[in-house]
């Protein structure tokens, strides 16, 4: 792994010039990174643990008269945030297991099964990609409204919030081109052995897929985390509102400090999740994919 | 169903369909089959039902979600409605009234104002900074979740966060650290002049992670061959840079380019949680307009209608745009 490929030759680094311009790089790349994607969350953990007074009298200090560490229980009992975390793991999870089904589902029956009228279908799939999503707001808000042929709403409910989700052209398309390139020996002899089409995708297709199956697991799961235009239009019931679009309406009505606790809590979960699977959201095959799709 | 194999999936609803057709004796005779019934028991047969069993979930989201608001859109353009009575069409008034709102102008060139910075600041500084971290060996997977880290704070979160951080007074985050090196303070949000620049820093702040891991993804593509023959070549470092690794990344530039585009003309969480819209309308942005016709408190919302007029002109202006783009650039890249 010592020679990957960088414009930067072994022959390169014999003059000590390029070493030490090298080294002045790296360690000035390192500090813009932690000031700039770092600083700004450390300066929350930090205020989120620091009395109100302390941070808007001098909010570059850290802990002039010491950490006050039950502003974090306040904020946790006072703002009720385990009910809004709640709704936000609903959603997340119900929106992770809609696009799962939706993605596996008609990525193999377009990309195995292949039936005659499936490059049609294929087509229109795409052509969505070229629709933004935020544009559709308005009218997929007045169809979930009321549902074409059953007439119910979606309105308030944890459906309404992540069904939607499901219908995510980039995720057929990724799981499409994975199932593509997998060896088709495989899936023959799975046939001949008699396996059925049922039995192909159980048995044989999902267990080859797990490194497609977990980048869309982690993007899926992330997306419905951050998301924050939808939940706020489908589920005016504030007792229904994921953290994220509960937060605003809290701020005007809450003391900094217990504020910005509420922050740190609401941003620690998606950070810990990150994390724990960052091998998924680095990878370079789903990103690849990600740019091509 | 009593020959039927277990198939080892949750779904009940998905296995009635399945067990014709689905065992090595059928398929086997199916010719002879064709041969005597209609295409109809081929299909059925050769196990059409269940691949359309399989296409059920993405028939369904698709068709509720994704296909059907598309035609609707196209339809609500041209119609009003306030949902209590039906709909009735009033031909092209909905746009004459969305494109003679004195509002438009001013959110058109906000939005084009900020996608604008956008570019000069958030397009090339994923660029650098995934140039510098690919040359690490052992650090880049530490480099690549600092970069990465604020990609995954929910975007709610982080405008709120940078709300203090924005607060215009001497005593503000930013305006103290200004302050440091004299300079300052800064009326961040509360000026019209600095509010758009102010919604963009924090919008590349969030969104520029993920920029530097696709071009990480594609930098590790890079044939070490190229490199190898340009140092024979001669070539210094700066060289190399110029003449291999830029142009390999060339075709992901130009698409990060315009999806970057695309991305910043619907903004809309920014201006929405940060000002909504002010001051002044200062970052009252095109999806803020269709957002405040639809939904919005202080103009009453409801005006369906002229959210989807707008909405299909603001759809239509990004595909002619991504059109003209693609058009551009192959042309470009051809020759």
């Amino acid at each position: 792994m010592s020679e990957t490929t960088s414009f930067v030759s072994v022959s390169d680094l014999r003059r000590p010039g390029v070493r030490w311009a090298r080294r002045i790089v790296n360690v000035v790349l390192f500090l813009i990174l932690v000031v700039v994607a770092l600083g700004p969350l450390l300066w929350l953990a930090k205020s989120a643990v620091t009395p109100a007074q302390d941070t808007l009298r001098k909010p570059m200090e850290i802990w002039p008269h010491g950490p006050d560490w039950s502003i974090l229980t306040h904020a946790w009992s006072d703002l009720q945030l385990r009910r809004y975390l709640v709704n936000t793991v609903v959603i997340a999870a119900g929106s992770w297991a809609v696009q799962m089904l939706v993605a596996t589902t008609a990525g193999y029956a377009l990309s195995v099964l292949r039936p005659a009228y499936g490059r049609i279908l294929y087509g229109a799939v795409l052509a969505t990609m070229f629709v933004p999503t935020v544009v559709l707001l308005v009218p997929l808000y007045l169809t979930v409204l009321k549902l074409p042929l059953i007439h119910a709403s979606l309105v308030n409910t944890y459906w309404g919030a992540f069904l939607p989700a499901g219908a995510s052209a980039f995720n057929v398309a990724l799981m499409k081109r994975f199932f593509d390139n997998l060896p088709r020996e495989i899936l023959e002899a799975a046939r001949v052995d008699g396996a059925g089409p049922v039995r192909l995708f159980t048995a044989i297709v999902l267990p080859m897929s797990r490194p497609v199956l977990g980048v869309v697991s982690v993007f899926a799961v992330l997306a419905a985390w951050k998301d924050f235009i939808w939940p706020l239009i489908v589920l005016p019931d504030p007792a229904k509102q994921p953290i994220s679009v509960r937060l605003p309406s809290l701020a005007p009505v809450t003391s900094i400090d217990t504020f910005l606790a509420a922050l740190l809590i609401s941003t620690a979960l998606p950070i810990a999740f990150f994390l724990v699977f960052q091998r998924f959201f680095l990878r370079s095959e789903g990103l690849d994919g990600a740019v091509k799709g | 169903m009593v020959q039927f194999e277990a198939p080892a999936g949750p779904q009940p609803g998905r296995r009635r369909p399945t067990f014709p057709a689905t065992t090595d004796a059928e398929r086997s005779d199916d010719r002879s089959v064709m041969a005597r019934q209609g295409r109809w028991a081929t299909w059925w047969r050769g196990g059409g039902p269940v691949t359309v069993a399989f296409l059920v979930p993405m028939l369904l989201a698709f068709g509720l979600f994704s296909w059907w608001p598309i035609v609707r859109t196209a339809v609500m353009a041209f119609q009003q409605t306030n949902l209590v009575e039906p709909a009735h069409w009033v031909g092209f008034a909905n746009f004459r009234h969305v494109l003679t709102d004195p509002l438009l102008p001013t959110a058109l060139r906000n939005t084009a104002i900020f996608a604008g910075l956008a570019f000069l600041f958030g397009y090339p500084i994923p660029l650098l900074l995934a140039i510098a971290m690919s040359d690490l060996r052992r650090m880049r997977g530490l480099f690549a979740v600092l970069a990465y880290l604020p990609v995954v704070v929910p975007p709610a979160v982080a405008v709120l966060l940078w709300q203090f951080f924005y607060d215009a007074s001497g005593g503000g985050v930013f305006n103290t650290v200004l302050g440091w090196f004299g300079l300052g303070p800064v009326p961040w949000l509360v000026s019209s002049h600095w509010v758009l620049p102010s919604l963009v820093l924090e919008a590349t702040w969030a969104a520029a992670g993920g920029t530097v891991i696709i071009y990480l993804a594609a930098l590790t593509t890079v044939p070490k061959e190229l490199y190898d023959a340009a140092q024979v070549d001669g070539a210094g470092i700066w060289r190399k840079l110029v003449h291999v690794t830029l142009p390999h990344l060339r075709t992901i530039m130009l698409v990060t380019l315009i999806l970057q585009i695309i991305g910043t003309a619907q903004v809309f969480l920014e201006p929405y949680l940060f000002t909504d819209g002010g001051p002044d309308n200062a970052s009252l942005t095109v999806l803020l307009l269709i957002y405040n016709y639809a939904f919005g408190s202080t103009t009453g919302g409801g005006d369906y209608g002229d959210a989807t007029a707008l909405s299909l002109l603001l759809a239509v202006g990004l595909a002619v745009l991504s059109w003209v783009y693609f058009r551009l650039t192959r042309s470009w890249s051809d020759s």
